[in-house]
């Protein structure tokens, strides 16, 4: 992918175009160092960027619910082999649409390196609600702010530092269907994948009380599967009485969820290639 | 620890909260998020009416949405007609003078009759048939819907039609569904994984079918040419022909809102749950995005996936007709004891023949009819013209007005091609809706054929 934008002053020079490299790797994602992510809001241009860092032509339409099953591809960051994984659009993370639980079974129980969250500039306050989810459940989010050309033909002006500053996590600027930003965004990535940079992610989580109930609920989990990630996240959706973690978890079915998702399905890739054609 | 431990500890948890702590937890998560937004975003301009607001005042209008909609079909539709009309005699001449020459040489160098036979009459013609029917409209209609799609313009209609499903007990979402099955109604049939109801799922499975797909589209097209708009001046042909496809493409709309009202009262009781849908931001769609995705990934697979049975089909239909059976053919002789049964549908026991052979893929009707009227020799290629079809069709083999119209119902409503079943079986997890989807639809069809040939014959128009 050659990169003709103008160097924006407020990028890094680490991150600049000039040093960066960013390499295609289309389907062969055999052997990766990581799995990044990417969720958001339908129509927002997950896929797009999807398709800016893979090479693939995994397909986009202008319609929400477009993407209904996840796409997986790689890229090449810096000498770093990345496994991307495009999941459906989604509102939220708690109700029980296929393409939701798709979504949210792959963010809690892959275990991704890194989830990029897509959000569409020009509508950033619904959009943030599934940010704010996402948060819930880890702490390695990248906010990615797509769509700015759209914002600014509209007369919006966002401002990544002030999103970056309230959420706790990085929030960079992209244009994805003209390349803008993604380098910076990718540099954004690494940094927290590595520990450069520590998130503190802003956890909206209701009264008091509802905290320490939630804190009572860890440790048991913890102790009933350990290792298990996300205790914090699965206690908080039984508190609330969410019908499909309670049966997850007496049937034993959580523990296959947590190994279908870890397993480095390539097969997978190779059937999405055709599954994925509409 | 046991889970069931941990399932209790919560509900107690549960139970000691104060009542409103969901409320609580959703109230803080969309104030937190106002904020943060509030704080990020400014608008620099007060515009209250941007582009978009105008036209979707016009798009999604009460009164002109609908009309906009039936002619954004119909110009696509017309396009594609009149387009593929002139392209698919081309490739009709050269693929079939490719076939004489093979022909030729073949038998030139003395290979034994029936290698060539099975070889050109019969594999390569079906090969031929199926490209020079299908490829060419699907040309012009791929690259025209990706366009309205790229566009943003499907969550409109979406929007338009909402209300015709919310009547007949199904998802609104279902014109989402409905549009992708124009493509291919197995993707139609993955699509209707937006919709989160079980129930109105089932009900956009099942009722894909009636859209036609571009397997379909070509019958269509031939016939409403052929039969439809022969009778009316030149100039008139393709917007005629044109009308006759979008008129058909309404009877198919009409009967998947029978069917959905009709399943949503019988087997899927329920009501329609509500939803919401954003419509998307009008984008200019980006010319290179949308020659790939119609050409490489919709045209070329499609194209490929029918020859891949085409060719197979084309041989059986060699072999069948090359059959001897007393001074006929096998071919004939299963066309003769189907004809009977074809007859009563208005339709005749050829055309039987070539939707049993056609059943894996429903673009290769045309041509496995063709071959078997062509009959056992096949020394002559297929008609390369609209008017040597029709004289082959009436003149060669009695068939009348109401065989194309029989024809044309009989494409639209009967069974999906194995291809959908497998997939709505797949998506369904479910033998039984699977085959409900195929008993359905192919009942329609008999039932729809069978009544609309009995009326015209008391009526005396045949």
């Amino acid at each position: 992918m050659t990169n003709t934008k103008t160097v924006l002053p407020t990028e890094h020079c680490e991150t600049c175009p000039a040093f960066t490299q960013l390499e295609q790797m289309g389907i062969k994602v055999g052997d990766f160092d990581r799995v990044i992510a990417l969720a958001g809001n339908p129509n927002t241009g997950k896929s797009t960027l999807f398709n800016a860092l893979t090479g693939l032509k995994q397909h986009t339409g202008n319609w929400p619910g477009k993407t209904v099953t996840r796409a997986e591809g790689g890229f090449e960051f810096n000498k770093i082999r990345y496994k991307l994984v495009d999941l459906p659009g989604t509102y939220s993370l708690l109700s029980a649409s296929q393409d939701e639980e798709v979504a949210r079974d792959f963010i809690l129980f892959g275990q991704p390196s890194c989830t990029i969250v897509v959000t569409d500039a020009t509508s950033l306050e619904r959009n943030l609600n599934l940010v704010l989810q996402v948060m819930e459940i880890t702490e390695n989010v990248v906010v990615a702010i797509n769509l700015m050309d759209e914002a600014k033909r509209k007369g919006l002006e966002v401002d990544p530092r002030s999103l970056s500053r309230d959420l706790g996590i990085p929030a960079i600027a992209i244009t994805a269907r003209s390349g803008e930003g993604i380098h910076t965004l990718l540099g954004a990535v690494a940094d927290v994948i590595e520990g450069n940079i520590v998130t503190k992610p802003l956890r909206v989580g209701g009264t008091p009380e509802f905290q320490k109930a939630v804190n009572e609920l860890v440790p048991m989990i913890e102790q009933m599967a350990p290792g298990i990630p996300n205790a914090r996240w699965l206690a908080i959706r039984l508190l609330d009485g969410d019908a499909r973690v309670q049966k997850a978890l007496s049937t034993g079915e959580l523990a296959d969820i947590v190994s279908r998702q870890q397993r480095a399905d390539v097969q997978f890739s190779g059937k999405m290639s055709v599954e994925g054609r509409q | 620890m046991e889970a069931n431990e941990i399932l209790a500890k919560a509900e107690s948890l549960r139970n000691n909260l104060s009542t409103g702590f969901r409320d609580e937890i959703v109230k803080s998560l969309y104030t937190e998020a106002e904020n943060i937004a509030k704080r990020a975003v400014k608008s620099t301009s007060d515009k209250k009416y941007d582009f978009d607001q105008k036209i979707d005042r016009l798009v999604t209008s009460p009164y002109t949405g609908l009309p906009i909609m039936l002619l954004l079909l119909g110009l696509i539709i017309w396009l594609t007609v009149s387009g593929a009309n002139v392209v698919s005699s081309w490739i009709a001449v050269v693929l079939f003078g490719i076939g004489d020459y093979g022909r030729a040489l073949f038998n030139q160098i003395g290979i034994p009759w029936w290698i060539t036979g099975f070889l050109w009459d019969g594999v390569y013609l079906g090969l031929a048939w199926v490209v020079s029917v299908m490829l060419p409209p699907m040309m012009i209609f791929f690259p025209a819907f990706t366009f309205l799609e790229d566009l943003g313009y499907l969550p409109r209609v979406a929007f338009n039609m909402d209300w015709m499903f919310k009547k007949t007990g199904a998802h609104g979402k279902q014109s989402l569904t409905m549009a992708m099955g124009f493509g291919c109604n197995a993707a139609g049939v993955i699509a209707t994984r937006v919709i989160d109801s079980p129930r109105e799922r089932l009900i956009a499975i099942l009722t894909n079918n009636f859209v036609p797909c571009n397997g379909r589209f070509p019958t269509l097209i031939m016939l409403a040419t052929v039969f439809v708009a022969a009778s009316f001046p030149p100039a008139l042909t393709s917007l005629i022909a044109a009308a006759t496809v979008v008129g058909v493409v309404l009877i198919g709309v009409m009967f998947t809102f029978i069917a959905s009202w009709v399943l949503s009262r019988t087997v899927l009781k329920g009501e329609a749950s509500a939803f919401t849908l954003e419509l998307p931001p009008y984008r200019r769609p980006n010319v290179s995005r949308i020659l790939y995705t119609s050409i490489i990934d919709r045209t070329i697979f499609v194209l490929w996936r029918a020859m891949q049975t085409a060719a197979p089909a084309g041989a059986i239909i060699w072999v069948l007709a090359n059959i001897p059976i007393a001074d006929s053919n096998l071919a004939r002789a299963i066309a003769d004891w189907l004809n009977p049964f074809g007859l009563l549908l208005g339709l005749d026991g050829v055309i039987i023949l070539a939707y049993i052979i056609a059943i894996p893929a429903n673009e290769i009707v045309v041509p496995t009819m063709m071959m078997v009227y062509m009959g056992a020799g096949m020394m002559i290629n297929g008609p390369t013209n609209n008017t040597e079809i029709f004289n082959l069709l009436v003149n060669g083999n009695g068939w009348t007005m109401l065989t194309a119209v029989n024809l044309m119902l009989f494409a639209l409503l009967h069974n999906p091609c194995a291809t959908t079943i497998m997939t709505i079986y797949k998506e369904t997890k479910s033998l039984k809706w699977a085959t409900l989807s195929v008993v359905m639809t192919l009942g329609t069809a008999i039932v729809v054929t069978f009544l609309t040939a009995s009326i015209a014959r008391l009526l005396g128009w045949v």
